[in-house]
């Protein structure tokens, strides 16, 4: 018996769970909290398949600062319940399991999970494992690839960062023209009087 | 603002392992699982906390708005100020074989070490600034309300 | 595991429809975020499954270690993936924020609903 294998197949049926009970609930609290446990779970997950810096990092940002950040939010919006919708939408239903349903049939096709010889296991990963003691030498393989061999694609993803800090700034830094609690319009007079 | 006297002293007891935490996670990424991103996000989290149990002003008199906000572009350029050195250097943009002369094995664990600490400041900033912006704007939109509610 | 074959496959699959689901078919813009990050994570178990070999180990270079390393790869791809993720999602909340205090809502067709009615008032009011 593989217990890895059995492990890995209790926290995916535990993810789907969460997912489900993410897409019943109305209470927006609820939600975040269980995005939270979605990305705790997400995270064992990845442990469990050898990932253990994505699992590091999904369980700082996913379960931590995500969820902060959402919580903020929700104390910003100030309501916690979703409304519920006056009728039910087939449509999205139809295009998202007609999309599940292509995908699970594209990846059939697919070399099995963990099959040491996949394709992508072939073509440049034996050579960051070989090289990184030859030319890196820091032990952690991840490290080596994302500072050095990829190290361009990595100064590109920290400007992705850094623009979304200024955008997030940008939103949030103003001070609102006009404010007052609960449901306001915008006054076509009052605007155009300005311009 | 009126807290609870057990999350106080226990964050009081955990921050400063948090930021220790952080720090190991920076400069041990080259051996064990870790690295800038996560020493980022885990070093944000340690002021989070201490800036969700004291109070935003707490927070940001100890780490101030306009520090983070240079240090989220600082970040990025000490990355990209890696790759210049090393065209200055003679060779490729990042290429830090050439950050050593006589061992490009060394000069490739000074680059990561340096780039890594550039991503870690950046990404620790832009979460700070993230989570500061979310904050301000509640304290905001609180001083506007009763602005509003007095007149 | 011969019998488990495309097992996070499926998986990644079922979440991935879920993901899309909320985000199409729910008019709150908060639960649309929380959709767009299943989806996000699901696509991120997928290429992870697509990099672990069964009996493989993390690629953590030890003296004496026998068993072959999980493809690194993918673990350097969303590894930064998570983080700009997060930016990403911080953005929106963001977003979210400044609609709720331009429009009182968050609900996709009370939006929908005010700009139409800002929109009849201009025509009414001789908008050239």
């Amino acid at each position: 018996m593989n217990w890895e294998a059995l492990i890995d197949i209790m926290l995916l049926a535990l993810l789907l769970l969460v997912a489900i009970g993410i897409v019943r609930l109305r209470n927006l609290f609820a939600v975040v909290l269980l995005a939270g446990i979605y990305s705790l779970l997400m995270a064992l997950v990845f442990t469990l398949l050898d990932a253990v810096d994505v699992a590091f990092t999904e369980a700082a940002v996913g379960a931590g600062v995500s969820t902060i950040l959402s919580l903020g939010t929700l104390a910003l919006i100030d309501s916690q319940r979703e409304k519920i919708p006056s009728r039910f939408a087939f449509t999205p239903l139809l295009l998202s399991v007609a999309t599940g349903a292509l995908l699970i049939w594209g990846l059939s096709g697919m070399p099995e999970v963990g099959s040491p010889d996949a394709p992508a296991q072939l073509h440049v990963a034996p050579y960051y494992i070989e090289m990184t003691p030859v030319e890196i030498d820091v032990p952690n393989i991840v490290t080596a690839v994302l500072a050095s061999y990829r190290g361009f694609d990595t100064l590109g993803e920290v400007a992705v960062v850094f623009t979304a800090g200024v955008g997030v700034m940008a939103l949030l830094g103003s001070i609102p023209a006009v404010y007052s609690r609960g449901r306001r319009r915008r006054q076509p007079d009052a605007e155009r009087a300005d311009t | 603002m009126i807290h609870h006297l057990i999350p106080r002293v226990l964050a009081k007891l955990l921050i400063p392992f948090i930021l220790l935490f952080g720090l190991y996670v920076q400069f041990h990424g080259d051996f064990g699982p870790g690295g800038g991103f996560q020493a980022g996000v885990i070093f944000a989290a340690g002021i989070i906390l201490y800036a969700l149990i004291y109070g935003l002003q707490a927070a940001q008199s100890v780490i101030p708005a306009r520090l983070v906000a240079a240090l989220m572009a600082l970040g990025l350029l000490i990355y990209a100020g890696v790759g210049v050195a090393t065209m200055m250097l003679g060779g490729n943009f990042l290429d830090y074989d050439l950050l050593d002369s006589h061992d490009p094995v060394h000069g490739q664990h000074l680059g990561i070490l340096v780039i890594e600490f550039g991503v870690g400041v950046t990404v620790a900033a832009v979460m700070i600034t993230i989570f500061y912006q979310f904050a301000g704007r509640l304290h905001l939109v609180r001083d506007l309300e009763a602005e509003s509610d007095g007149s | 595991m011969e019998w488990l074959g495309h097992y996070n496959y499926w998986f990644f699959a079922v979440l991935m429809s879920i993901g899309i689901y909320i985000t199409m078919s729910r008019g709150n813009l908060v639960k649309k975020v929380v959709g767009l990050n299943i989806f996000q994570a699901s696509v991120f178990l997928l290429y992870i499954s697509a990099g672990k070999i069964w009996g493989g180990t993390a690629p953590i270079i030890e003296e004496g270690l026998s068993r072959p390393f999980s493809n690194p790869l993918p673990h350097v791809l969303i590894l930064t993936a998570i983080v700009v993720g997060i930016s990403t999602t911080a953005l929106g909340l963001a977003l979210v924020v400044r609609i709720r205090e331009c429009y009182g809502t968050i609900e996709e067709d009370e939006i929908l609903e005010a700009e139409a009615e800002f929109e009849a008032d201009l025509a009414r009011s001789g908008n050239p």
